[in-house]
C-alpha cells in the first residue's frame, strides 16, 4: 500500500463526507424533522412509563433509544439506499471510474452520515435530558466512548454492506428500508430494555449492532440497574460488537466487489441512458 | 508508444434478465479500433449504434463479452485500476453531483476522488471556471444552474483531474449554440496544447464531428463501418452527386429509391414550414429529371433544387443506407 494510494483514498473519504457534513448546515429543516418529531415519540413512551410508575431509569432508556433511532434511520436511508440513489443520478459511474477503493466512497458516506447524525442524536439527548430532567452516570467515560465508537463501527459496517446489496435489489430497496424500520425499533429495544424480549429473541436481535450497543450504553449510564435490566455483561457486548464490526466491514468489501463485478458483466452499474 | 485506445475484435452482447423477456442484443460486434495519442477522435452514429457501450467498456464500467480493449496500454478487464488513473469521462445530460453544494464544492469533491491536493484542485477549478465563463457562478448552488451551465460544470469536472485520455459522450447534447461552442473550443484547445492528450468524442451531430475531429469512425449496429479523416471519408462520396430538393408537402416517397441513378435518399417533413426536404445521393446526375417529374406527378411543387457538397451525413447515408435519425 503506497503512501500516495493511502492519501488518495483519504482524500476520497474526505471528499465524499463533505456533502453530508456541509448539508447539515445548509438544510436547517432537519432541526424540526430529525429532532422535534422523534421527541414526540420519545415523550409518548416517557408518559406511558410514568403513568405505569415504571422505574425512573426507564425515562433515560427511552431518551437514549430515541437518540439512537437517528443512527438506524441514517443507516437505512442514507447508507443502505445511497448507492442506489447515486446510480439514479449518475454519480455511481463517476465513483466507479475513479482510481480509488470503493470502500473509500462508502467510508466517506459513513463518516459524513455519522457526523451529521451524531449532532442530531446529541440534540435529542440534550433536549430530552432538559425537558424530562433525567440524570445520567458518567462514571466510565472512556468505556462510554469506546462502546459508542465500536457500536458505530459495527453499525456503519452493516450499512456499507447493505449499500451493495440494495444496489442489486434496485427499486425494492425502498420497500426494504420501510420494512426494516419499525421491526428493528422493536427487536433492538429502542424504547425498552432488550432483555424483556427473552434471551433467544434478544440474542437474535443482536445481529443489528444497535441492540447490544444501546444495551451497553444504558448499563453504563445507569450502572445501578445493570444487573436487573442489562442483557449481557458490558465487556461481552463490547466483544461481540468488535466481532460484528470486523465481520460487517469484511462482508461489505466482498459484497461491493461482487456487486461491481456483477454490474460490469450485466451492464447494471449504470442506467441505460447514462 | 502504445496507442491511447486499442480494441481487438471487441464484442459486447447484452442478455435479457429473463429469457422470456426478449432476445439478446449485440451492442458491439468485433470492433477493431486504434486511437493514437494526441488524437481528437470522433465516433459518429445514431442512437443505439453502440457508441456509449464502447465508452463504458473503455472506462471500465462494463466488461466485453469477447475481444480485448486497451486504454493507455492497459487491459480494461485486468488492469482497470491503472486505466482509471489515466482517464475521465463526461456524458451529455449528466445530472451528477449534489444540488446543495456550490459549483466549486462539487468540482472539488470530484477532484478528491483522484487524490488531487486541494490547493491544486482549487486553482484548476478557478482557471477552468474562468475559461467556461462560469467564474461568477462558482459559489452558486448547483441546483440553481441552467442546463447549459450545468453541462459546462460537468465538462470541467472531467478536465479538472487532468486526464491523459478523456471520453466525452455527446457532451453538447441539448445545449444552445453558445454553450456548445464554448465546450467545442475548449476541447480543441485542450487536445492541441502539445501534451499528447487524447479525446474520444461520441456524437450524433455531424457538424461537430466534422469540425472537431482528426479522425472519425462511423458506427452503426455495433459495427465500425468506416474510419478515417473527415476529408477522406467525404471522398468516399465524391464520385456521387448530392442534390437537395425543397418541395411542398409530399406524402408518397415510395418510388424514389427505384429511380435509376439514385443510390440513396433521405427526407424530412417540416409541418411548421409546410414543406418536405429531400436529399439524394446520385450515381448518375441525369436521375434529377426523373426525380423532378416524379415529384410533380405526385402533385407536389418544387420550391428549390440545390446541388450540394458532400458532407459526413452523405457518407453516413452511403455507409448505413439510411438517414441519421
Amino acid at each position: 500500500m503506497s503512501e500516495s494510494w493511502l492519501m488518495t483514498n483519504l482524500r476520497a473519504i474526505r471528499g465524499r463526507s463533505y456533502p453530508r457534513i456541509i448539508g447539515s448546515k445548509r438544510e436547517p429543516s432537519w432541526l424540526f424533522f430529525d429532532i422535534f418529531l422523534p421527541l414526540l415519540t420519545v415523550s409518548a413512551y416517557v408518559y406511558i412509563y410514568k403513568y405505569m410508575a415504571a422505574p425512573p431509569e426507564f425515562v433515560g432508556f427511552v431518551i437514549l433509544g430515541g437518540a439512537m433511532t437517528a443512527f438506524w434511520l441514517n443507516i437505512l436511508w442514507a447508507m443502505a439506499s445511497q448507492l442506489y440513489w447515486e446510480k439514479e443520478i449518475g454519480n455511481l459511474q463517476l465513483y466507479l471510474i475513479a482510481p480509488i477503493s470503493r470502500m473509500s466512497i462508502l467510508a466517506g458516506m459513513a463518516v459524513g452520515g455519522l457526523f451529521m447524525t451524531s449532532i442530531r442524536a446529541a440534540a435529542t439527548m440534550v433536549i430530552g435530558i432538559l425537558v424530562f430532567g433525567i440524570t445520567l452516570s458518567l462514571a466510565h467515560p472512556f468505556m462510554l466512548v469506546g462502546v459508542f465508537v465500536v457500536t458505530m463501527f459495527a453499525l456503519y459496517g452493516m450499512g456499507m454492506m447493505f449499500a451493495s446489496l440494495y444496489l442489486l435489489l434496485g427499486r425494492e430497496a425502498y420497500h426494504l428500508s420501510n420494512l426494516m424500520t419499525e421491526p428493528v425499533y422493536l427487536a433492538s429495544g429502542m424504547y425498552f430494555p432488550v432483555k424483556a424480549l427473552g434471551f433467544w429473541a434478544a440474542a437474535g436481535a443482536s445481529i443489528v449492532p444497535i441492540t447490544l450497543g444501546l444495551d451497553a450504553l444504558r448499563q453504563l449510564f445507569y450502572p445501578s440497574s445493570s444487573a436487573e435490566f442489562g442483557f449481557l455483561s458490558i465487556n461481552l457486548e463490547l466483544g461481540i460488537l468488535v466481532v460484528l464490526s470486523v465481520l460487517f466491514v469484511f462482508l461489505s468489501k466482498h459484497s461491493l466487489d461482487y456487486m461491481e463485478n456483477l454490474g460490469k458483466s450485466t451492464g447494471r452499474l449504470t442506467l441505460r441512458w447514462q | 508508444m502504445e496507442a491511447a485506445v486499442e480494441t481487438k475484435s471487441l464484442t459486447r452482447v447484452f442478455e435479457p434478465k429473463k429469457k422470456k423477456e426478449g432476445k439478446s442484443v449485440m451492442a458491439l460486434k468485433e470492433v477493431d479500433l486504434r486511437i493514437e495519442r494526441g488524437e481528437l477522435f470522433g465516433m459518429l452514429g445514431p442512437n443505439g449504434a453502440g457508441k456509449t457501450t464502447l465508452l463504458k467498456i473503455l472506462s471500465t464500467l462494463l466488461l466485453p463479452t469477447s475481444g480485448k480493449a486497451y486504454v493507455a496500454g492497459y487491459d480494461v478487464e485486468t488492469q482497470f485500476t491503472a486505466v482509471r488513473k489515466k482517464i475521465n469521462m463526461v456524458s451529455g445530460g449528466e445530472i451528477s453531483g449534489y444540488g446543495l453544494l456550490t459549483v466549486k464544492e462539487n468540482l472539488w469533491m470530484f477532484s478528491q476522488f483522484y487524490g488531487i491536493k486541494s490547493a491544486v484542485a482549487n486553482q484548476r477549478i478557478d482557471d477552468l471556471l474562468g475559461l467556461f465563463g462560469l467564474a461568477d457562478k462558482k459559489n452558486e448552488k448547483v441546483r440553481t444552474l441552467s442546463t447549459g451551465q450545468r453541462q459546462k460544470m460537468n465538462v470541467i469536472r472531467g478536465f479538472v483531474t487532468d486526464p491523459e485520455i478523456i471520453f466525452l459522450d455527446e457532451p453538447t447534447l441539448g445545449l444552445d449554440v453558445n454553450a456548445s461552442r464554448v465546450i467545442r473550443d475548449f476541447i480543441v484547445d485542450w487536445v492541441g496544447d502539445g501534451k499528447n492528450r487524447t479525446v474520444l468524442l461520441t456524437t450524433h451531430y455531424m457538424m461537430e464531428a466534422d469540425q472537431l475531429c482528426d479522425r472519425i469512425a462511423i458506427i452503426d449496429g455495433g459495427r465500425i463501418l468506416a474510419c478515417d479523416t473527415p476529408e477522406n471519408l467525404k471522398k468516399l462520396v465524391k464520385m456521387n452527386r448530392t442534390f437537395q430538393l425543397e418541395v411542398t408537402p409530399l406524402k408518397d416517397k415510395s418510388n424514389f429509391g427505384s429511380i435509376p441513378g439514385v443510390e440513396s435518399f433521405t427526407f424530412q417533413d417540416d409541418a411548421e414550414k409546410d414543406r418536405t426536404s429531400l436529399k439524394f445521393l446520385l450515381t448518375d446526375e441525369t436521375a434529377v429529371s426523373d426525380i423532378v417529374s416524379d415529384v410533380l406527378k405526385k402533385g407536389s411543387k418544387i420550391l428549390s433544387l440545390q446541388k450540394t457538397e458532400p458532407t459526413l451525413e452523405d457518407v453516413f447515408i452511403k455507409m448505413v443506407g439510411k438517414g441519421f435519425e
